[in-house]
């Protein structure tokens, strides 16, 4: 055990020796950390504590910031219907997005998982457009779905229901669920690789309980990957804290953000627009403190019900 | 039985997968009013959109600053990250564990938090409209890779280093010629990573290039075309989708190229979480 730290087992040493030898052990952990301790700290720990004073003052990047207490707190909350509207679409994509994603995620795995001749082609052609750059993946659906564009033409073929998507605000958000669909890639491999883990002969008990096809998803398979789901879930909530570019692309840019009327302005475009083309920087390190806390508290709270659901093999965890 | 059902549904998938792409494709070689038509197969084939592309915006510049934007942020992160997954996983000290917690702590840390305190810090620098917001930070570490080569590392018997220890080797030359040896293919997944998260990026590009032309990337860059074109010009989707075509191809191509490193570093994320 102690050998890893290479420490001989003499202990007939001086003390001096022994302490300087410790000494050196520190400087070598500190030499080898240093990178991540000062990028931690002029990077994180800095404008953590820097957004924070800034959200109680009035800035503007020109002049010094000046000392306002909760002003941007008591505006954000009572006098600016945008922050509102904008937190109301982030939670909507959050609530909508997330469950779908897991959902249809196990469901290509699940597919994965059961074709057996040609796995590696349909694996490579399922995660293929999560190698697609977000901006050139939206600027894709914006044209696919547009109003003369293949998606109408097919659907109209089809007798299907032909909504203008990025023009209706009742489904530009639809719109973009169906790009977060297409691009689930990442998540997709992650539920196959635990569906790969699951031990046969479970399948085999099952089978000779006389388990039906959903019993056996149901009672083997789901506990098992609750652990991917979970992790699904949690990355996925935060991420969806800061779903931006889709929103932003979609729009139309700079111009025309949260286009069409408001249904795609997403709480870190609408934070954008304040602190980088307002330069309301002071009420925008405010609208960022807020994203902060609410990213923390959904995490803590997943993890405080995960102990419910999600169950880990063995007494790993 | 079963697995003619399971092929055609996987049949269904892959063509809802690959339809997206295969549209993009053909509108990028389309004229201007077929791409405006209902049509869905070009009639000619267009390919000077994709010289055409190049005149409508400065393609080459764009494309160039975000492979410099992603080659050396790589090496950056790379380079601080080895040795810091290193300590945290192949050294023994109090307080590694804490370390490791507040390491991951930063994953969830939204980039929209930081950033206001950044732009300031940055543009009391000169940095705001060059590339160096986007490239220095790389070389301090980044959370994600070091935790994903702190898991490689973890997976190397220990014998290996103390047999270098015995024979007088020290740490930086254990990690230099024992550990990174072992942990290349952590090590790619890690490099790939990065490459295609600073080739993809929009949120920090766009916050830090200032709208200076000069430093854009192909992300805010092909977003801009977008916005210019709808006041100038009217929409261009075959132009659009060309410019497009040509963003993706080199990521596309790279995954082709290193697929089996991608989905087992991907496979690596999921697995500890």
């Amino acid at each position: 055990m102690t050998t890893a730290v290479g420490r001989p087992a003499t202990d007939a040493r001086p003390l001096p020796r022994k302490s300087r030898r410790r000494w050196r052990r520190r400087g070598v952990v500190l030499a080898f950390m240093s990178p991540w301790v000062i990028g931690f700290a002029v990077f994180y720990l800095f404008p953590m504590l820097a957004t924070l004073y800034y959200s109680f003052t009035s800035y503007d990047s020109f002049s010094s910031p000046h000392w306002i207490g909760f002003t941007n707190y008591r505006f954000m909350f009572t006098k600016d219907p945008q922050f509102w509207e904008a937190l109301r679409n982030t939670i909507w994509m959050i609530l909508v997005l997330v469950p779908l994603q897991v959902v249809f995620a196990i469901g290509c795995a699940t597919v994965l998982n059961r074709v057996k001749r040609g796995v590696g082609v349909y694996r490579t052609i399922f995660f293929l457009p999560t190698m697609v750059p977000v901006v050139a993946a939206v600027l894709g659906f914006v044209f696919l779905l547009n109003p003369n564009g293949p998606i109408d033409h097919v659907a109209g073929l089809l007798h299907l229901p032909q909504p203008v998507w990025f023009q209706d605000p009742k489904w530009s958000k639809p719109g973009l669920v169906l790009l977060g669909l297409w691009s689930v890639g990442n998540t997709m491999i992650i539920f196959l690789a635990a569906l790969l883990d699951v031990p046969r002969q479970l399948y085999e008990a099952a089978d000779i309980e006389g388990a039906n096809a959903w019993q056996r998803f149901r009672y083997v398979t789901l506990p098992l990957i609750s652990p991917v789901i979970f992790f699904a879930v949690v990355t996925g909530v935060i991420y969806g804290f800061q779903y931006f570019t889709e929103g932003y692309i979609a729009a139309g840019g700079q111009g025309s953000l949260g286009n069409p009327q408001g249904s795609l302005l997403f709480y870190p475009v609408w934070l954008y627009e304040q602190g980088f083309t307002a330069f309301h920087l002071g009420y925008a390190s405010a609208m960022s403190w807020m994203l902060f806390l609410a990213t923390l508290l959904c995490t803590l709270i997943l993890i405080r019900t995960s102990r419910r659901w999600v169950h880990y093999q063995g007494a790993l965890r | 039985m079963l697995s003619v059902a399971n092929h055609s549904v996987a049949i269904v998938l892959a063509i809802i997968f690959l339809a997206p792409l295969v549209f993009i494709g053909l509108t990028a070689l389309m004229t201007r009013q077929q791409a405006l038509s209902t049509r869905l197969w070009p009639h000619p084939f267009n390919w000077a959109n994709f010289r055409d592309v190049f005149h409508i915006f400065p393609l080459w510049r764009y494309g160039l600053n975000s492979l410099l934007y992603a080659g050396l942020s790589t090496v950056g992160v790379v380079v601080s990250s080895v040795p810091v997954a290193y300590a945290l996983s192949r050294l023994r000290w109090r307080g590694r564990e804490a370390a490791l917690v507040v390491v991951l702590a930063t994953l969830m840390l939204p980039a929209q938090v930081t950033v206001v305190p950044l732009y300031v810090i940055f543009s009391k620098l000169h940095w705001i409209g060059s590339l160096k917001p986007l490239i220095v930070p790389a070389f301090f570490g980044d959370a994600f890779s070091i935790f994903l080569l702190r898991q490689f590392f973890l997976t190397i018997p220990n014998e290996l280093s103390d047999a270098a220890r015995v024979d007088g080797a020290g740490e930086f030359q254990i990690m230099m010629r024992v550990v990174v040896p072992l942990a290349k293919a952590g090590i790619a997944a890690v490099a790939l990573f990065q490459f295609l998260f600073a080739w993809n990026d929009f949120f920090n590009p766009l916050v830090f290039s200032g709208s200076n032309p000069k430093s854009l990337t192909l992300a805010v860059g092909l977003a801009q075309l977008v916005e210019s074109e709808q006041v100038h010009l009217g929409v261009l989707w075959n132009i659009e989708m060309a410019a497009s075509v040509l963003f993706m191809l080199p990521v596309i191509l790279l995954f082709f190229l290193a697929q089996r490193v991608f989905i087992e570093g991907v496979t690596l994320t999921g697995v500890k979480g």
